[in-house]
């Protein structure tokens, strides 16, 4: 990895005191968002990448936090000076979705009308809602275009929504491991985990701030599913193969036996102790709802009709929950639009979390085409040669 | 320059255009620049796909083995399929694919026919040239074929050849092509 770290950073909140509709016909009267921003924003306010999170994570995508070790945003691999999403460069804005649990209005803030916490109330939310909220966000940096939207998984489905429904409001649209909707058996992971958290005694149907307790056992075993979905058999095999915590097996139906289940148990205990069981339950939600085509006839090509921005899309050979057929589908929506798209297809042994690591074919194409984002801004008028022969 | 400006010429100012095994984009580069045309390129190699990117050339990345079922029927004016045709296993399949996608195709590829390919293979060897640098056991080019074999499956295809001549040394050979040029050059549309 090449570049620096964008150093020690702090959040904003950002207040909104105008309702937001949202998809499902409530609407949150008022509402709070967290921000982290790097970078510079530039005098014509051209360079800003807005950076859409996936399932577990937040606005803090990049840099440290004063005096705490391991501290690094989630992408912090991918964002800085000299970095692929260089910050020399550009100006790059994170947020935390509503309904978040690391504090955006979410489900453990006050509901104001009843002055006790929202938990299992809080109003469902969708990608479009997210993206309204963005879109607000970005309207009060005073950006009216943004130079990209950038997301991997869910964070990849707010950055085509992006580009559907406010397709004059970005210039590029990169979308990475992610898919126009989820097949069944990915809603179907969803539902397991859901369950998990809903049955645990300790949930109280989801009023358990109340009851002074949180459902660790169902957010672990949320989470443990989860994990498998993220990595690929390879990988797993090649980490964990067969290996044995102790010395010799133990004969036991209940104790830890092999290293995988001591690292998904690991895995779990440490999500239950951060995460919040209503934001999961809202968040898996919100991956099952996202269906552009739907609104189409179960059009994709259709959906994408309305779309402007320049495209890069990019899956990862062994990622099985968001394959690179899923992508495929929305590059050929998008050819068949006759928008402009690049596609990789990257081959790499990680699975689903992919995305998130250090690969350097994966960063490579990243930085290639931060580059070309780079030239654009620098030289607007360079790349109109659509249509014009010079 | 890595693409040849006889070839380029081929190509109508203003066409859609789809480059079958791009490369580094420099042949898509020059027509959108330079003759207003649109398009994407296609390519395997990922060092290929960076420089593309890096240029601003939309490219999408796969294996033309694979085929082009992410197309539609006749979606572009011109599709490119330059020094690629020799290296896939089911060449004719893509040369039908390259006619349904494209309303007019553009092949180039080397020409074994060559007299000096022929005069080695008269002294009992395979032939190792500048247009086919490789020995027999590690060569990519798994097809080989002439000049005068690509009119053949042409008509077998029905496909109507527009233009057709040889390139050897970046200069257009019209004269007996299948004797005196390293590189066939097609211009074909459906029949």
């Amino acid at each position: 990895m090449t570049g620096r770290s964008v150093g020690d950073v702090s959040p904003q909140s950002f207040h909104f005191d105008e309702p937001l509709p949202l998809r499902s016909g409530a609407s949150l009267p008022a509402y709070d968002l967290m921000v982290e921003t790097y970078g510079q924003l530039n005098a014509e306010r051209s360079n800003a990448v807005l950076v859409c999170h996936a399932l577990n994570a937040s606005h803090h995508v990049a840099g440290t936090y004063a005096g705490q070790a391991r501290s690094e945003g989630w992408w912090d691999n991918l964002i800085g000076p000299g970095k692929a999403l260089d910050t020399d460069k550009f100006f790059v804005i994170g947020v935390n979705n509503l309904g978040s649990c690391f504090g955006s209005t979410g489900p453990m803030h006050v509901n104001p009308a009843t002055g006790k916490a929202w938990g299992a109330d809080f109003p469902v939310v969708t990608v479009q809602d997210w993206v309204d909220a963005q879109a607000r966000l970005v309207e009060r940096f005073g950006i009216l275009k943004l130079a990209a939207v950038l997301g991997g998984s869910l964070g990849g489905m707010q950055a085509l929504d992006w580009a559907l429904r406010y397709p004059e409001r970005l210039s590029h649209c990169i979308a990475i491991a992610t898919a126009p909707n989820l097949s069944a058996q990915n809603i179907a992971f969803n539902e397991v985990a859901r369950r998990a958290i809903v049955t645990d005694p300790d949930f109280h149907g989801g009023h358990f701030y109340e009851h002074g307790v949180v459902p660790k056992r169902g957010l672990r075993v949320a989470r443990m599913i989860g994990h498998i979905t993220y990595l690929s058999d390879d990988v797993m095999a090649e980490k964990f193969g067969r290996e044995l915590k102790g010395s010799a097996l133990g004969y036991s139906t209940q104790e830890i036996e092999f290293q995988i289940e001591s690292y998904l148990r690991y895995q779990g205990d440490k999500f239950s102790d951060y995460f919040d069981a209503n934001t999961y339950l809202l968040i898996t939600r919100a991956l099952d709802y996202f269906d552009p085509a739907a609104e189409h006839g179960g059009d994709l090509t259709r959906a994408f009709g309305s779309a402007r921005a320049k495209f890069l899309v990019a899956s990862f050979t062994t990622d099985w929950r968001f394959s690179p057929a899923r992508s495929r589908e929305i590059v050929k929506a998008l050819l068949d639009n006759r928008l402009d798209v690049s596609y990789a297809e990257i081959d790499a042994p990680h699975g689903h979390d992919a995305f998130l690591l250090d690969d350097p074919r994966y960063h490579g194409v990243l930085r290639a085409y931060f580059e070309r984002i780079a030239t654009e801004l620098e030289r607007p008028a360079a790349v109109q040669f659509k249509g014009m022969a010079i | 320059m890595s693409f040849d400006p006889a070839i380029a010429a081929l190509v109508p100012p203003g066409s859609r255009v789809l480059d079958l095994g791009c490369g580094t984009g420099e042949l898509l580069e020059h027509l959108i620049k330079h003759k207003g045309c649109s398009g994407y390129g296609v390519e395997l190699d990922d060092a290929n796909l960076l420089a593309c990117m890096k240029r601003g050339v939309s490219v999408i990345q796969r294996n033309l083995e694979e085929g082009l079922a992410i197309f539609e029927d006749q979606s572009f004016d011109v599709v490119l399929q330059l020094e690629t045709l020799q290296n896939l296993r089911n060449a004719e399949a893509m040369l039908k694919e390259t006619a349904r996608v494209g309303k007019m195709g553009i092949v180039s590829f080397p020409n074994f026919a060559h007299w000096p390919n022929r005069l080695q293979v008269l002294f009992g060897r395979m032939p190792v040239t500048r247009a086919l640098p490789y020995e027999w056991y590690d060569t990519p080019n798994i097809r080989v074929g002439t000049y005068a074999d690509f009119g053949v499956l042409a008509r077998k295809n029905r496909l109507k050849i527009l233009d057709s001549f040889g390139l050897q040394n970046g200069e257009v050979v019209r004269s007996r092509p299948n004797l005196m040029a390293s590189v066939a050059v097609f211009k074909f549309e459906r029949e």
